[in-house]
């Protein structure tokens, strides 16, 4: 990240003119998307769906918004997924905090073998536990141990089957144990003589010179849990608990041809997600960068 | 003399004491991740195995031992068939994503590091699908590419090509291109559906912000020195990209090519949204058949069985990829 702003001189391929011309380009096509949605999203329908598309739309129709707003319970949409990011990112930072303090700052038995099993469980594909923890999410059938040999949790359709299954993060760990071995050591042993133990040092040192790192394991962890589909599509049903991108693909069945209304609704969803990305860039590059997780 | 060993003792025990005290402790800090970890992460892959082994149709049934892999790899005509042929086509989404997607972020990348003013801007542009929901995404595309009303149709339309159905779209994009010269190939040279390239466009579309984020990490990684002591030697501009930044970047080529190789074969919510696995199965990935099979159809156990080949596919795929890529890699 250093060298990106060190602006370095690489060899000049081309003249700064044509440069422009393929960074614009292909921006515009990364962004042409966005362009589309947020203008369909104003036009009315006869507008869009017309052949050849307009452009921009020829008149404003910003109704669309309340239209689809009272189509369907986005209100609560929107409350269950805030509850359930704001829940994992709550949860996965306190948990992550401890496990990678241990990692980083304390000597105990078995450490390489519990931190082997970390990296574990960082490389499994997400497909090896899909269906199991499906299993485990519903209730057991009757004569069946509701114990053995799959515990039967009975979370089908709650909030908790949407936040458990992600509040320990191997990944979250490794990225603050990297920031927590970076403390000094004469730090520590400072505390120490001043008889400060883990959990103090912890609070009032380690935790406030990280807070950079902590502010990019907590908007990962937002971005996943606002961008969750395949696992809250699969364990919940009603719209009581049915998070934001779930309602988005069922309005979308019925919308139907409706676009402007599949427009204007998409844009909701995304616009908070975009918002917290051009606020918190710096965190979320820097994270991702680290992370190389793909989707 | 013994007032000493006693001391030596106490502060021995007192040790101890500590030692004990912070073992007990870590293991504290960390009984929340390890709890959950086992529970949502390290167990459930056993259960994979276990419920792979049963007929498990919604309730559990009788024990088949390895009959469902049987029945998938070979023995059930269907199923095999369905299986093989979704291997296939998710191989063939990964052989069409991949190379343009990191052919075009390497570009990208290459022009965005030199000094050019709005670095800034363009990079928060380019990094902006991949912040967006796929499911949002996805439903946008899909209008941008109706066959009756979308953009891009209306693009290609000046250029006289029209009509085509995208996302409805079985036919072989060889296929479709030799109709249009007027010949007519043979069906192993059909090629990928229209379809599975329209979400292939997608795919390409919503990772490579972040593989040019990694590409601009890597550039930014080499030496000055080493281009400028390479054109005092009078090397051209291709021999200075072929020759320096090519080697020197293969961590980041080699990083990016494992992660995204293992996202397209996992790649599910926009295959999803887009195309739901059709046109006439084309675009059915290994983890579509796997969502079908046992959330659609509830065959959970045949489901299992599938998903457990899908992850020793993909560990497969990153051995041999360390195995025989690493070795090109040039760490500096």
């Amino acid at each position: 990240m250093n060298a990106l702003r060190a602006r370095p001189r690489l060899p000049a391929v081309t003249s700064s003119v044509s440069k422009h011309l393929v960074l614009i380009l292909v921006g515009f096509l990364v962004a042409y998307p966005f362009y589309f949605m947020i203008t369909t999203a104003f036009k009315d329908f006869a507008e869009a769906s017309t052949t050849p598309p307009t452009l921009f739309p020829t008149e404003l129709h910003p109704e669309n918004y309340a239209e689809v707003w009272s189509r369907q319970p986005w209100a609560r949409y929107f409350a269950n997924t805030v509850f359930v990011a704001g829940t994992t990112v709550f949860g996965e930072i306190v948990i992550a905090v401890l496990a990678a303090y241990a990692f980083a700052q304390m000597n105990f038995r078995g450490k390489n073998v519990l931190f082997a099993l970390f990296l574990a469980t960082y490389m499994m594909p997400g497909e090896a536990t899909l269906i199991p923890n499906f299993v485990m999410m519903s209730k057991a059938p009757p004569g069946v141990n509701p114990l053995f040999p799959i515990p039967r949790l009975g979370l089908y359709d709650t909030y908790a089957a949407q936040i458990l299954p992600f509040l320990a993060s191997a990944f979250s760990v490794f990225l603050l144990r990297q920031q927590f071995l970076a403390i000094p050591k004469e730090l520590h042993d400072a505390a120490k003589i001043d008889g400060a133990g883990h959990a103090r040092f912890l609070w009032s040192i380690a935790l406030p010179i990280s807070v950079p790192a902590l502010v990019t394991v907590g908007i990962l962890s937002f971005y996943a849990s606002w961008n969750a589909f395949q696992w809250p599509f699969i364990v919940t049903s009603t719209p009581e608990i049915r998070p934001i991108q779930v309602a988005l693909n069922a309005f979308s069945a019925e919308a139907g041809s409706n676009y402007h209304l599949l427009m204007a609704a998409a844009s909701f969803v995304v616009a908070p997600i975009v918002l917290l990305y051009l606020v918190g860039q710096r965190f979320l590059v820097q994270g991702v960068a680290r992370t190389g997780i793909r989707g | 003399m013994s007032g000493g060993a006693i001391a030596v003792d106490e502060r021995a025990a007192s040790r101890r004491r500590r030692l004990f005290g912070e073992n007990a402790q870590a293991y504290l800090f960390l009984l929340p991740a390890v709890a959950l970890l086992a529970l949502f992460k390290i167990l459930p892959a056993f259960y994979a195995i276990y419920i792979s082994l049963f007929r498990w149709d919604i309730i559990q049934g009788a024990f088949r031992g390895l009959d469902n892999y049987v029945d998938i790899l070979w023995a059930n005509a269907t199923r095999a068939e369905a299986f093989w042929r979704s291997l296939s086509t998710t191989f063939t989404f990964a052989a069409i994503t991949l190379p343009i997607e990191m052919g075009l972020a390497l570009v990208v990348a290459y022009v965005l590091f030199q000094k050019l003013a709005g670095r800034d801007v363009y990079r928060t542009i380019y990094y902006l699908p991949y912040v967006t929901s796929t499911v949002a995404a996805s439903l946008v595309f899909l209008w941008i590419f109706h066959p009756q009303y979308g953009p891009a149709n209306q693009l290609l339309g000046v250029f006289g090509i029209s009509g085509l159905r995208w996302f409805q779209e079985p036919d072989g994009v060889f296929q479709m291109i030799g109709n249009a010269l007027g010949m007519a190939l043979p069906d192993w040279a059909a090629g990928p559906s229209l379809a599975l390239v329209g979400v292939a466009i997608f795919s390409i579309w919503h990772f490579i912000g972040f593989q040019i984020l990694i590409f601009l990490g890597g550039l930014g990684n080499i030496p000055l020195e080493y281009y400028e002591a390479a054109k005092l030697d009078g090397a051209s501009q291709w021999q200075l990209f072929r020759r320096i930044t090519l080697p020197l970047l293969s961590p980041q080529i080699f990083f990016v090519f494992t992660i995204g190789s293992i996202g397209v074969l996992r790649a599910f919510n926009e295959i999803f949204v887009l195309t739901n696995g059709g046109p006439l199965d084309t675009t059915r990935t290994v983890s579509m058949l796997v969502f079908r099979t046992f959330f659609q159809q509830g065959q959970i156990g045949l489901g299992s069985a599938m998903g457990v080949l899908l992850t020793l596919v993909i560990l497969l795929f990153t051995l041999i990829q360390f195995r025989f890529l690493e070795r090109r890699v040039h760490y500096s």
